[in-house]
């Protein structure tokens, strides 16, 4: 590990880092392009533009332009098939300077090497996530989300792993590991164990969620603060957006992970050069690859870095909440047999319910969650005209209204069409229910276990007990306070608790709306399915529960 | 004298459904049967409107680029995009079959030759056929199942105590219209029609072949038949269920040292397999080649083409060694033939149930099953629905098949997209869905065979020491 040991370099770093600490507008496409140039890598750019469905308030931006820098490293000792990406968000302002900093000058060192056997990729993108999602559909000749970019001039092989960096200071007490994804998607562990076992190695503070192991794992503390970890890990893993820029990268099958700098008010601090040599050491591991990683697991959850839960502890607690809702619904199935066998000598039973008392309610509950669905985007005009909002809160606020609405709807209709509903019609729409929220979640859970797990628990317990002859002003309550919405404010509210900022009721409320515009911005920018989950399938299933309290 | 009492209540039972009967019947045959074509036309229409209108809907959304994609709808014998290529490829006067892609018969090609323009049209009306042909064939075959009840009632064949089993023209009344709708509105249909699967028309010329068959015109479905196997192979094994019918409705019984027997065998067979040479050499003169005989029966017969799909094939033929390769999937092609045997020696008296029998086995072990093919043998479930008492894994069954159905595209999302699975993970979806399919079929076999046990030997079995029996397929 030579990186920076020499004077000269680390005096070319430092001025590098002095450099880019005055402040700039945008991003210094042309002085990016000529240092990556004088560093002997091929420089290439990509210019991208994308209109966000409405503005994003959090982020200040409507109309988004901006160009991605990247330099390839060709590899002196392979074909040139792999590739590896190393990327550093540079977004307006100061935040991430360092980390581009730092990349230039990793790449200074990496070009005089010589045991590079796959291709490397210094990225250097615009507004973050989007400009992320640019390239990565430019260099996979995709367009799924609608943007608008140039090709790519210059190609490498194909990715097996990236990086990201994110740096905001130039000396940092600890480095947090962030590897939530796009849908909750993880990286394989393997790259979380070497993140861990190089930080061990270099003696780096590191953490995950931003909370530090701790050492005493039998005692009571030690387990609360391991379970707090990986509550966090559920909570960001559920929704489903992306925390960081690797997170685009694993829809493409290319592990990665983000490494965040955080200066906290610690004595003990670590420099560039040591940030550098663990990414030269991970680099060079990664380099090192026969093949893809798939030795160790895709899906666990982590109470610290160096332990994990696997799949086969997690997904039976999963099993036993979606194996009640299938036992409920053999219980009501062999309630439905057990009359149509007593009934057999001759006698007419009172007619089976027809297929439109059960259809009606599950068509009408599905359009309601398609209007969840389309409208709030594509009403905001309208909405903005009659009503003193702006355009992102006419969005959230029309999802909120659509979706109180349709507690109101549906069991209204119901009634209109198939009159007085009967015991059997009930039972039958809530064998229906239940399998399609069984195989709902079952699905869901593979995917992002961590939102089926949430889902799971809220709606479990009341939808298979739910029945016509509760009282029902008390479990109209109850349902909708277990509803999805309110699942996300709970949700809310327990993420800032865990992450020790808690916020009072009225900060909650604002952060639920902006909650809800993300995951609408998610889904429109980057495809993130946790909205047409919620909205096209949960809610409306939600609601055919709904329908049974209110059956008669 | 208890026993007398029973028996005459019972008589008066019998004498009251045979008027019923007798009602239904000249309702059946009268004159003006216009009444009965208006009353059933209305909701037939209706169904047909709606099927073509989610068809449409979703021919013209974007869904339908993502479902022509889908190994689990379309196979490499039936995808759209390999007839375009063809076409492609007889237009610039290249032999279809030249490349590895092309595998569908040539009077497909030339069909699809005159109305690839139309080909949504094309695709939509097959299904419409299909359907219209299931119902005509059921309709029939439900009269003829009520006219043999009958004759066993007035010859007492029927034991005293299964009043209960027999079957009520009110109940039968709807059952045409409910197995158009479970074709024409089965997710699997839509799914392989906005697909342009064009496993849609196969399964028309089998409907064709059925509605023939249970008209009685042997001449019609031999050259079905023929057309099917053509298209196929795998119907060859109807060929048995065709024949025990037309025998049985000649009153011919099915006798090896009857002269009569082997003369109508031979009749139909020589219908069928002299309208298979006729296709057959049509389609060499269309070509002026024999290139297809390989490159579509060869390639249902030897799977060469792995991609994984919803049959028992692809894994297995992935994970073996090469040169067991011939002895396996000799095995594996003569598991699908094989059955045709003993399903036909104990359905010899029931050739239609035995067509269903054989067509969901042909569903299941063939060597590129899709969605198509399930939703043909599931069209006919309602015709069963009399065994629905006798059926004792429904709810496990519907549970399994609902799943799989929603978990065929999330595993095909981690293994092929998300890369956190394996191909074990959507195999072993597979073998569930085929678990289910088998656990469907062997159900209904076994209810099928039990209700006829029950007719003759009466509903409430007893042992020989007087407790209640139970009955076990064997």
């Amino acid at each position: 590990m030579g990186l920076l040991s020499d004077p000269n370099r680390r005096k070319a770093l430092t001025g590098l880092l002095t450099r880019l600490n005055t402040p700039i507008c945008g991003m210094p496409v042309e002085w990016l392009v000529k240092a990556m140039q004088s560093r002997g890598l091929e420089v290439f750019t990509q210019s991208f533009s994308r209109k966000l469905p409405f503005p994003d308030e959090n982020k200040e931006r409507y109309m988004v332009r901006g160009t991605n820098v990247y330099g390839i490293l060709r590899a002196p000792r392979a074909p040139r098939t792999e590739a590896l990406v190393i990327t550093a968000p540079c977004s307006p302002g100061n935040t991430n300077n360092q980390a581009v900093a730092l990349l230039l000058a990793l790449a200074q060192y990496f070009r005089n090497q010589i045991y590079w056997a796959k291709d490397i990729i210094f990225l250097v993108n615009e507004h973050d996530l989007i400009g992320t999602q640019a390239w990565l559909e430019g260099y996979h000749h995709t367009n799924i989300t609608g943007m608008e970019y140039s090709p790519l001039q210059g190609r490498a092989g194909s990715i097996q792993a990236a990086l990201s960096l994110e740096l905001s200071s130039d000396v940092i007490t600890s480095l947090d590991l962030v590897l939530e994804g796009l849908n909750g998607q993880l990286p394989n562990l393997d790259l979380a164990n070497l993140f861990y076992a190089f930080c061990q190695k270099l003696g780096v503070l590191c953490t995950i969620q931003g909370k530090l192991q701790r050492n005493d794992w039998d005692t009571a503390e030690g387990y609360t603060h391991a379970a707090q970890t990986m509550m966090l890990m559920v909570l960001k893993q559920a929704c489903g957006r992306s925390w960081g820029d690797h997170g685009l990268f694993l829809r493409y099958h290319i592990e990665a992970a983000s490494v965040r700098g955080i200066n906290s008010f610690r004595h003990y601090k670590t420099d560039a050069t040591t940030i550098g040599r663990l990414l030269e050491g991970m680099v060079r591991k990664l380099n090192n690859l026969l093949e893809r990683l798939h030795q160790s697991y895709f899906f666990y959850l982590l109470p610290s870095l160096s332990r994990f839960v696997s799949i086969g502890y997690y997904m039976p607690a999963f099993g036993l909440l979606a194996v009640i809702l299938l036992l409920r619904a053999l219980d009501l199935w062999v309630h439905l047999g057990a009359p149509a066998l007593a009934a057999v000598d001759g006698v007419t039973e009172p007619s089976s319910p027809g297929v439109l008392t059960v259809l009606t309610p599950v068509v009408i509950s599905h359009l309601t969650g398609v209007a969840l669905y389309l409208l709030p985007v594509h009403l905001q005009e309208m909405a903005v005209e009659h009503f003193p909002v702006s355009e992102t809160e006419a969005v959230v606020l029309t999802a909120i209204a659509i979706y109180t609405a349709g507690l109101a709807l549906p069991h209204n209709t119901q009634r209109l069409l198939s009159g007085e509903g009967t015991e059997q019609g009930w039972k039958v729409l809530k064998l229906t229910a239940l399998l399609y929220l069984a195989v709902l979640l079952g699905c869901t859970a593979l995917i992002n276990f961590s939102l089926g797990f949430i889902l799971a628990v809220t709606l479990v317990p009341i939808t298979a007990s739910i029945t016509p002859h509760m009282p029902k002003a008390l479990y109209a309550v109850v349902m909708v306070l277990l509803s999805p919405a309110f699942t996300i404010l709970y949700c809310v509210f327990i993420y800032q608790e865990l992450i020790e900022a808690p916020v009072s009721v009225s900060e909650g409320w604002m952060l639920f709306l902006s909650v809800i515009s993300q995951g609408i911005l998610d889904h429109a920018l980057y495809g993130s399915l946790v909205y047409p989950l919620l909205a096209l399938f949960i809610y409306p299933c939600w609601l055919m529960f709904w329908n049974i309290l209110f059956w008669n | 004298m208890d026993g007398t009492l029973f028996r005459s209540v019972n008589k008066f039972f019998i004498i009251a459904f045979c008027l019923d009967i007798k009602s239904y019947k000249s309702f059946m045959h009268r004159p003006d049967s216009f009444f009965l074509a208006t009353k059933m036309a209305a909701p037939l229409t209706l169904l047909l409107i709606v099927a073509v209108t989610i068809r449409a809907v979703l021919f013209r959304s974007s869904l339908a680029e993502l479902i022509s994609a889908r190994v689990e709808v379309v196979s490499p014998l039936n995808a759209w995009k390999r007839v375009v290529e063809g076409l492609a490829l007889l237009d610039l006067g290249v032999s279809p079959y030249s490349g590895d892609v092309f595998h569908e018969t040539p009077l497909m090609i030339y069909l699809f030759h005159f109305t690839v323009d139309y080909a949504e049209i094309v695709f939509i009306v097959t299904d419409g056929i299909t359907a219209l042909a299931l119902y005509l064939s059921i309709q029939t075959y439900n009269k003829d199942v009520f006219r043999k009840q009958k004759y066993a009632l007035e010859s007492d064949r029927y034991s005293a105590d299964c009043l209960e089993l027999l079957r009520s023209p009110k109940e039968m009344f709807y059952i045409p219209l409910k197995v158009a709708m479970f074709y024409l509105l089965n997710p699997f249909t839509i799914l392989s029609c906005v697909a342009k699967s064009t496993c849609g028309l196969n399964n028309a010329i089998i409907a064709l072949f059925i509605f023939c068959t249970l008209k009685g015109s042997a001449l019609l479905s031999g050259i079905l038949l023929a057309l099917a196997t053509y298209q196929s192979i795998y119907p060859l094994t109807l060929f048995a269920p065709a024949l025990l019918f037309f025998l049985q409705r000649l009153y011919i019984p099915v006798n090896l040292r009857r002269s009569s027997f082997w003369f109508f065998t031979l009749q139909y067979a020589f219908m069928y397999v002299g309208s298979l040479v006729v296709i057959t050499g049509l389609s060499f003169f269309l070509l002026g080649s024999w290139d297809f005989i390989p490159s579509v029966y060869g390639f249902i017969f030897s799977v060469p083409d792995l991609t994984p799909n919803i049959g028992l094939f692809w894994y297995f033929f992935a994970e073996m060694f090469e040169h067991f390769r011939l002895f396996f999937s000799c095995v594996f092609q003569i598991n699908v033939f094989f059955y045709t045997i003993p399903l036909s020696i104990k359905l010899k008296e029931h050739p239609v149930f035995l067509i269903f029998m054989q067509i969901a086995i042909i569903s299941i072990f063939k060597s590129y099953p899709t969605v198509g093919d399930v939703a043909l043998y599931m069209a006919f479930l309602p015709a069963w629905s009399h065994l629905y008492r006798f059926l004792r894994n429904i709810f496990l069954v519907s549970c399994v098949l609902l799943a799989c159905s929603a978990l065929f595209p999330v595993l095909w999302h981690l293994w092929i997209y998300a890369g956190s699975a394996n191909s074990n993970f959507y195999y072993a979806i597979t073998l569930l869905f085929n678990f289910g399919q088998i656990l469907l079929v062997a159900d209904y076999f076994y209810a099928y065979l039990r209700r006829e046990h029950h007719l003759t030997h009466g509903l409430y079995l007893k042992k020989k020491d007087g407790t209640e029996a139970t009955l076990v397929l064997k």
